[in-house]
């Protein structure tokens, strides 16, 4: 193989899916089962300590609201790259995948805000049951954004000179599935109560 | 090339504004009194949202079938271990068992709860 050669696992497609969007997929299927297993523990003990509401009640369901709104937007853009990247427009690729990124950093910007006014209520991760699956389930929430934001600029950073192009879409798709933990992380962890 | 050809690309922007006026909905509907009102604004039109993602972002609907199969299956996973969890935190007693609260012992100097058998 010459120096310039990509590898092997970078082209074939023994299933019909480039390599690099079959592994997305199974990371995605990976962290289904671990967001998925946490969330499925949180909601058998929230049905049975109703007391948790009263807790509940305490979160900043407007900080929730707006992050929503903002990962929904970022959302728009990933797919609006994956888009340009289809069209091999490299640059506005890019682009978008920055304002993604933009979406990610204002994300955890309201949530480190949020936390701050929680931790000075004193509402810490000892403080009781809700509060321990809301800080585990934020807090790895939170690091899945940060790690995206992370992987989106060094794609982004190609994708501006046209290069490797098929991982705007990789990182699209994981983005979107961070979108969707988040969609049923507002309802059980702002709305219910 | 990033993805085929046979992709198309619906309109973004539209879908995002769907997804906004759910995101009002399940907000105004949190503010109801009502039970069942409220269980739908906040888990109903989750549901609504995260298809509306997956179909129209991710392009689940048109990905090769053992995709969709395959996130299928992990969600199964999910509800095994729920219904094999469930029972024991959901419930205080069982057929053979019944369950104090953790902190009971401590509190009233009893011995910790044993099998009823």
């Amino acid at each position: 193989m010459s120096a310039t050669a990509k590898p092997i696992a970078n082209t074939r497609s023994a299933t019909g899916i480039p390599t690099a969007r079959l592994i997305t997929w199974w990371v995605i299927a990976s962290e289904i089962v671990i967001f998925g297993g946490l969330l499925a523990s949180y909601v058998m003990h929230r049905i049975s300590h109703p007391e948790w509401a009263e807790s509940a009640s305490h979160t900043l369901t407007w900080a929730g609201a707006f992050n929503t709104f903002v990962l929904l937007t970022s959302s728009l853009c990933a797919v609006l790259a994956h888009q340009a990247a289809d069209a091999h427009n490299g640059p506005k690729a890019a682009k978008f995948l920055r304002l993604t990124s933009l979406g990610g950093l204002i994300f955890l910007c309201v949530k480190a805000y949020e936390w701050t006014i929680d931790i000075r209520e004193g509402f810490v991760l000892s403080s009781g049951g809700f509060w321990s699956f809301y800080y585990t389930l934020a807090g790895l929430h939170g690091l899945h954004v940060l790690a995206g934001m992370i992987i989106m600029l060094i794609v982004a950073a190609d994708a501006a000179k046209n290069r490797e192009l098929q991982r705007v879409e990789c990182i699209g798709l994981y983005w979107h599935f961070v979108d969707i933990v988040w969609i049923f992380l507002f309802p059980l962890l702002y709305i219910a109560r | 090339m990033t993805t085929e050809a046979h992709v198309q690309h619906p309109n973004y922007v539209k879908v995002w504004a769907i997804l906004v006026a759910l995101l009002v909905v399940s907000l105004v509907g949190s503010m109801s009194h009502i039970r069942v009102v409220l269980l739908i604004a906040a888990f109903g039109v989750a549901l609504v949202k995260a298809y509306l993602v997956a179909k129209n972002f991710m392009h689940v609907n048109v990905e090769k079938r053992w995709v969709p199969y395959l996130l299928i299956m992990c969600l199964l996973f999910i509800a095994i271990l729920f219904a094999g969890v469930a029972p024991d935190v959901m419930q205080r007693s069982g057929l053979n068992w019944n369950k104090n609260p953790a902190s009971q012992p401590a509190q009233t100097g009893a011995t910790p709860a044993v099998k009823n058998e």
